[in-house]
């Protein structure tokens, strides 16, 4: 019996690994995730710095970077990519919404002209 | 003995697999904090865009491209950011069902969020000391409103983060443990990049 109850537990615990492997990065992975994160900030003051010399490309760059490390987090430090899609749906509604009218605010407002 | 055993293997069994009896097969836990996510983007959203449409709106008082230490902000930046690391580290624990990790990960994280919010506690008391109130000008509220309400949230995670290790001390999880983590893990996340946009929108870009 005590083999039997042991052997369950064994199972559990497997496919609760195997869930769990399906489901995110391996705990490397996220290290990796976090330095890609911590150059792309550093190229990012960096760049700060560079305001005159980079011209137009500047705003474009930063904001290129802004929105990789952004999604970056969002995809797999908060397990979106791997997550079921109706839990990013609830996510990129309210981000979407958010972008959307707060966008015709600044443009009412004449910000980008 | 034995029959504690199987019992608690069933129990844990059942926890791990609770949001799977919901009608959508999902936590409802877990549906319900993406939508509060999604909803906290509104709120951030207009904080931001009410920054950028008054941070040239001073009143004679240093203004952005004088105030900002970008070195300072950038070393904040990075603890946060490395916030989120521990924190996935703790969720990536606590799903491994190990205690120890998931409590050591979950405390640097919360070590680490304290680090940011006594950072900000440091910059808001410069910029006060150089005469920048919160009703000094448009562009010292909307600043002082938007960093302030992120400061906030840092505090509530930490509070979170805290309580979480306590509950897990004491054994006193309500439901799925490592969903519970993963839970606080998300809001932490969160807040991690809301204050992606906000270093980069707010101190990177100049006036």
């Amino acid at each position: 019996m005590t083999d039997t109850v042991h052997t369950d537990a064994a199972q559990v615990a497997h496919d609760d690994h195997a869930d769990h492997d399906d489901h995110g990065l391996s705990d490397l992975g996220y290290v990796k995730v976090a330095i890609f994160l911590a150059a792309i900030t550093a190229i990012e003051v960096a760049l700060s710095y560079m305001v005159d010399d980079l011209g137009a490309l500047f705003l474009p760059l930063l904001l290129g970077l802004m929105l990789l490390k952004f999604f970056m987090v969002v995809l797999y430090f908060m397990h979106l990519k791997f997550d079921n899609k109706l839990f990013s749906l609830l996510f990129y509604i309210g981000l979407g919404l958010a972008v959307g009218v707060y966008l015709a605010a600044l443009f009412t407002f004449r910000f980008f002209s | 003995m034995t029959d504690v055993a199987v019992h608690t293997t069933a129990h844990d069994d059942h926890g791990d697999h609770a949001g799977h009896h919901t009608s959508t097969g999902l936590s409802n836990n877990k549906l319900g904090m993406w939508m509060f996510l999604g909803s906290e983007c509104l709120l951030f959203g207009g904080l931001i865009s009410t920054y950028m449409l008054y941070r040239g709106r001073t009143a004679g008082e240093s203004g952005p491209d004088q105030l900002w230490d970008i070195p300072f902000t950038s070393a904040s930046s990075f603890v946060l950011l490395m916030s989120s690391l521990t924190m996935v580290l703790a969720v990536s624990a606590a799903k491994r069902k190990d205690d120890r990790n998931t409590n050591l990960w979950l405390c640097v994280t919360a070590l680490l969020g304290s680090l940011f919010v006594a950072g900000q506690v440091y910059e808001f008391t410069t910029f006060y000391r150089e005469g920048v109130g919160y009703t000094t000008s448009l562009f010292s509220s909307s600043f002082y409103t938007l960093t302030g309400f992120h400061g906030v949230h840092v505090s509530v995670g930490l509070i979170l983060l805290l309580a979480t290790v306590g509950m897990i001390v004491k054994n006193r999880v309500p439901g799925d443990k490592a969903e519970v983590v993963e839970l606080v893990g998300l809001y932490w996340h969160f807040v991690d990049i809301v204050w992606i946009l906000i270093f980069t929108l707010v101190y990177l870009i100049p006036t």
